[in-house]
């Protein structure tokens, strides 16, 4: 992907947060630049989460800042949402609704005009080559299905960067490869997407990628770059050294 | 005595309009680490719940330890452990007290169990007085195991114990399977990570409610049909492109920083598809393309057998 050289899409300086003693995110810095696809790695429980929280608005830094689309996390929460979109596996769409329906009511809650989701509506069913399932219940969806589908409408009000939690899990082969197309075409128009993924080759397919560890960002940069530093030859054995530490991940 | 830890006979399951198995057979031997594969909704779960006789088949029959899973249902449940996909430990109890409960249940005692869930147990007793709803993705993982082996179960049933975990500690969950399968143990693990298959001794393939090829991991790779290239070239959209306008393209898929790629012509050497392919990419204006021949692996051989896939449940 080409990056542009128009301010960064998303900007965290010293962005922590704690909970009680304990602190989640610890004095985190990054840029992702416009279109860039952005992979956000890390063990469970490495802060992963609550830093998107942090990003998207659901939760106030503790400390440092972030903008994302150009907007303050902290004091301008409203651009903020109304300028991204988000899917995660656990949270995307509504089984009791039809593919049309949802489609309908995220264009409504995004402001769309009716013509704007009719328009769409049509581009999305011909991209996913999904107008024979128009009218099935999302809930009768295979789940690839559903997550294509949750991406697209993720993406219904052209946001200026997406945020993918875990979006493929459990998803097929062939599937989870044609949501990474989906993902290279929303880039390709600009959009920003900020994806994290348990599948260390989907980690290959992001332009750069962090590794968070214990709340702090532990490696940051290209697929390529990284394997360099660590002198690995997959971004696997990255994510093993990294995550056990220097100590135990020699012995592999 | 028969060597068939399980013995599944043309099964089939519906639920309303919906098919989840299609005539289901397999084996799995004594001692054996079995790895079911394949996506979500692929009938994975189902499978698990007739083999701890949770669900009767409509048709087709299997049996667990050489009981039937309808006839004997009694007896498969106590020497059967099973961990399902969903966290199903008593959230308010601690991680020491669900252990006693599951003990208890089989007419056991904690103790009785302790050699055999030692490695794993010494990982969450500092937390042993913590509620079992408190602890992390990892610990919880760690406690169900425990529960599904306290009473020392003969099979263990795993119904996507990784899903949702990150690569590390997957590889530390197998690591202790593998520790569990010395002890000769039978275990059947299911897992939508094609990464994971490679750690069992015979894996299953399955998508939409068949089987699609049962072998050992290195032996599912070997039965895809023709030379595979991993292909590499600058940009990755040109190349792709490129690749997908090949004439004699049988199948393109991304595979990390490589594309895999094979050719549909039978009659032509490797070396001459390979030549072929480079001379292709060349006159397409990609460049740094490097096309070199590469072993088919388990997911390869799964895109092979599993066709494209249909937004229209089946």
């Amino acid at each position: 992907m080409t990056i542009r050289s128009a301010a960064p899409a998303i900007v965290a300086r010293s962005l922590s947060r704690r909970f009680g003693s304990f602190t989640a995110v610890d004095r985190i810095s990054f840029e992702v630049q416009a279109g860039e696809v952005f992979g956000f790695l890390g063990a469970n429980g490495a802060g992963k989460t609550t830093a998107i929280r942090m990003l998207t608005g659901l939760l106030s830094p503790s400390d440092g800042e972030a903008s994302v689309a150009g907007f303050d996390v902290r004091t301008q929460i409203e651009q903020v949402r109304r300028h991204i979109g988000y899917m995660s596996q656990r949270f995307s769409l509504y089984d009791d609704l039809t593919v049309r329906e949802n489609i309908r009511l995220y264009g409504g809650i995004y402001g769309l005009t009716d013509a704007e989701i009719a328009e769409r509506t049509t581009a999305i069913l011909a991209e996913l080559r999904f107008a024979p399932s128009v009218a099935a219940l999302v809930r009768s969806l295979p789940l690839g299905w559903k997550q294509k589908l949750a991406l697209s409408v993720a993406l219904l009000h052209r946001p200026a960067v997406v945020f993918l939690d875990e979006p493929t899990g459990g998803v097929d082969p062939i599937t989870r490869r044609q949501f990474w197309e989906l993902i290279y075409q929303a880039a390709a128009r600009g959009t920003t997407v900020f994806v994290t993924t348990h599948y260390l080759d989907e980690a290959e397919y992001c332009d750069r990628l962090s590794i968070m560890v214990d709340g702090r960002v532990a490696a940051l940069g290209t697929p390529s770059a990284l394997k360099a530093e660590f002198s690995v030859p997959t971004l696997d054995e990255v994510f093993v050294r990294l995550a056990r530490g220097p100590a135990t991940g020699a012995v592999l | 005595m028969s060597a068939s830890a399980i013995h599944v006979a043309g099964i089939e399951k519906r639920f309303g309009a919906t098919t989840a198995l299609r005539g289901v057979s397999f084996d799995v031997e004594a001692g054996e680490l079995f790895g079911l594969v394949g996506p979500d909704g692929a009938g994975k779960t189902t499978l698990f719940r007739i083999l701890t006789t949770l669900l009767v088949p409509d048709t087709g029959s299997a049996t667990v330890l050489g009981k039937d899973v309808v006839r004997d249902y009694w007896d498969i449940r106590l020497r059967v452990g099973y961990m399902p996909g969903r966290f199903s430990l008593y959230a308010d109890l601690s991680v020491e007290e669900n252990l006693s409960f599951f003990a208890s249940v089989f007419g056991t005692t904690m103790a009785e169990g302790r050699d055999l869930i030692d490695p794993i147990y010494r990982q969450i007793e500092p937390f042993r007085e913590r509620r079992a709803g408190a602890l992390s993705g990892g610990m919880k993982q760690k406690l169900a195991l425990c529960c599904a082996l306290v009473h020392r179960p003969d099979l263990l049933l795993l119904d996507e114990p990784t899903t949702g975990v990150d690569a590390v500690s997957r590889r530390e969950f197998w690591d202790l399977l593998d520790t569990l399968r010395a002890t000769g143990l039978t275990i059947v693990a299911s897992t939508p990570y094609m990464d994971e298959a490679a750690r069992c001794d015979r894996i299953a393939l399955i998508q939409n409610g068949a089987l699609l090829a049962i072998d050992a991991p290195g032996a599912v790779g070997r039965r895809f049909p023709r030379p595979l290239f991993a292909v590499r070239g600058m940009s990755r959209t040109r190349l792709l492109t490129a690749l997908r306008a090949y004439a004699h393209a049988a199948s393109v898929y991304p595979f990390g920083d490589t594309v895999h790629v094979s050719d549909a012509r039978s009659g032509i050497a490797m070396e001459q598809q390979q030549l072929e392919l480079s001379e292709w990419l060349r006159a397409q204006s990609v460049t740094d393309v490097s096309v070199v021949p590469v072993e088919p692996g388990i997911e390869d051989t799964f895109m092979e057998l599993m066709g494209e896939p249909s937004p229209v449940a089946a």
